[in-house]
C-alpha cells in the first residue's frame, strides 16, 4: 500500500501541499472536522508555502524534501528552512499515521517486533503514550526503528526521526495546535484516543517494509 | 456574577489543595470574562486553573523530591542550571504565569509613566516602533515559548524570546535580565479564540497590558543595585 501524498513529498522545490489521506470529517469525533481545517488547511499549509518561499535562491532549490530535512538539522543557519521543511515533512507522515477505524492491535509480522521489542501490545501502549505525552511543550512523539527493534522517541518542535538517523514507522503531533480545540489541556485523552482508535497500522507495516 | 462564583470557587480549591505546599497561585485580581474581546473567558479559565495550576503542583512535587523546600522562585532559577528539567519546565510555567496575570488589566490602553516612555523612546524610537519589534520577535518564536521585555544588568531594555517555560531569569539564559513585560505565545494562550492566527493575538493583546504595572517594575529594575 502506497501511503497518500508520497507523489507531492518526493519531489522537488516548488513542493505542493500533499493531499489528506480522508475527508476532514473522517476520524471525528477522535479529531473534529474543525480541528482538521485549521490543522491541514492552514497549519501545513503555511509550512509547505514558506519552505517554498526560504528555498528560493538557495542551495536545495533542486532537492527533494527529505535531503533539505537531513542537510539543515543543526545548522543554525538554516534553522527556519529546516523548521518548515520539516513540519511540511511531519504532517505528511502523521496524516499517514492515522485512519478511520485504526488502532487496536496489530498483526503478523509487526506484532511479532512489538513483542519482541516492547514484551507486550499494553507495555508498547504505555511507552508511546508516556513519551509522547511528556514531550514539553511543542514536539512530537514517534515509534522508530532502530536496527531490528522499534522503540519510541519524542523530539522537540519540528526536529524528527531523519535528522537523528532513525527510521519513522509512526507519529503523533502533540504541538497544542493538533488537540487545543477538542481536548484543550487534556493532552493525555488526545493521545490515547489516537492510540486507541486512529493509528494507521498499514502504514507503518509501509514503513517497516522499505525500511528493511 | 456567575463567573464571579466560579473565580471564588476555584480560588477556594485551590487555597485548600495547597496548604502545605510551597508556592501557590495568587488569586486574579480580575474575573475570567474581564479582558474580552481580546482575551475569551474559556482560554482565561483553562489558562489559570488548568496550565497554570498544574505548574505549580508540579512544581511542589519536584521540590519536595530535591529537598528544595525553602528556596524562593528567584532563587530557583537563578540556579536552575543544577536542577532538573521538571523543576526549570514547572518553575519558569509557575514565574511567567505569576508575572502575566499581573501584567495584564481590564483597563483598557493604559500607558506607561513618564521614565519608561521616554526609555521605550529612546531604544525603539517610539511606542509603536516598540510593540512592532516585539511582536516581531514573539512572532517569529518557533513552537511554545515567551517574548519579553527586559531590563539588562546595564540598565538598558531589551527584547528578546525564549522557548518553552524559559525566561531571562534563569543562570542559563542567553541574555540574562529582569523581565518587565512577557507574553505568552504557547498556542494554549490564544488558540481557542484565534487558532493559527498568533498575530492577531499579539495585537489584540495590547488593548490588556496593564502598562501601570510595567512601569512600576522598570522603575524597581533600574534602582536595583
Amino acid at each position: 500500500m502506497q501511503p497518500a501524498g508520497l507523489n507531492e513529498i518526493s519531489q522537488t522545490a516548488p513542493f505542493k501541499l500533499p493531499p489528506l489521506p480522508f475527508n476532514h470529517d473522517a476520524l471525528a469525533p477522535h479529531i473534529s472536522e474543525k480541528t482538521l481545517s485549521f490543522h491541514y488547511d492552514k497549519h501545513h499549509k503555511k509550512y509547505i508555502d514558506t519552505t517554498n518561499e526560504l528555498i528560493k535562491g538557495t542551495e536545495f532549490e533542486g532537492s527533494k524534501l527529505d535531503e533539505i530535512i537531513r542537510s539543515t538539522a543543526n545548522n543554525d543557519k538554516y534553522q527556519k528552512l529546516f523548521n518548515n521543511a520539516a513540519q511540511s515533512w511531519n504532517h505528511w507522515f502523521f496524516w499517514n499515521s492515522l485512519k478511520k477505524d485504526g488502532g487496536g492491535i496489530p498483526k503478523g509480522n509487526l506484532l511479532d517486533l512489538m513483542n519482541s521489542s516492547f514484551g507486550s501490545y499494553d507495555q508498547f501502549v504505555k511507552e508511546f503514550a508516556d513519551s509522547s505525552i511528556s514531550q514539553f511543550g511543542s514536539g512530537w512523539g514517534w515509534l522508530v526503528r532502530d536496527a531490528d527493534k522499534l522503540k519510541v522517541v519524542k523530539t522537540q518542535n519540528a526536529d524528527n526521526p531523519l535528522s537523528h538517523n532513525l527510521k519513522p514507522v509512526l507519529a503523533i503531533d502533540v504541538w497544542e495546535h493538533a488537540y487545543y480545540l477538542d481536548y484543550q489541556n487534556k493532552r493525555n485523552e488526545f493521545v490515547f484516543e489516537i492510540i486507541n482508535n486512529l493509528i494507521n497500522w498499514d502504514f507503518a507495516e509501509y514503513n517497516l517494509s522499505i525500511n528493511p | 456574577m456567575k463567573t464571579n462564583l466560579i473565580l471564588f470557587t476555584v480560588i477556594i480549591a485551590i487555597t485548600i489543595q495547597n496548604l502545605n505546599a510551597q508556592f501557590t497561585q495568587d488569586s486574579l485580581v480580575y474575573s475570567f470574562d474581564a479582558l474580552e474581546p481580546y482575551i475569551d473567558a474559556q482560554t482565561m479559565e483553562i489558562h489559570y486553573t488548568k496550565h497554570h495550576a498544574g505548574y505549580v503542583k508540579n512544581l511542589n512535587k519536584a521540590i519536595e523530591e530535591a529537598n528544595l523546600l525553602n528556596k524562593s522562585i528567584d532563587h530557583i532559577l537563578k540556579n536552575v542550571s543544577k536542577y532538573n528539567s521538571t523543576i526549570r519546565n514547572n518553575g519558569g510555567g509557575h514565574y511567567n504565569h505569576a508575572l502575566f496575570w499581573q501584567l495584564l488589566t481590564p483597563m483598557k490602553n493604559t500607558k506607561p509613566l513618564e521614565k519608561l516612555s521616554k526609555a521605550i523612546d529612546s531604544t525603539f524610537g517610539s511606542m509603536q516602533n516598540f510593540k512592532k519589534q516585539f511582536n516581531q520577535e514573539a512572532s517569529s518564536r518557533f513552537g511554545s515559548g515567551w517574548a519579553w521585555l527586559i531590563v539588562t544588568p546595564q540598565k538598558k531594555l531589551a527584547i528578546l524570546s525564549t522557548p518553552n517555560q524559559d525566561n531571562p531569569v534563569m543562570d542559563d539564559a542567553p541574555v540574562k535580565g529582569i523581565p518587565i513585560l512577557g507574553i505568552d505565545v504557547w498556542e494554549h494562550a490564544y488558540y481557542l479564540k484565534y487558532q493559527n492566527k498568533r498575530n492577531d493575538y499579539l495585537d489584540a493583546i495590547w488593548n490588556v497590558i496593564n502598562w501601570e504595572d510595567v512601569s512600576t517594575r522598570y522603575e524597581s529594575a533600574i534602582s536595583q543595585k
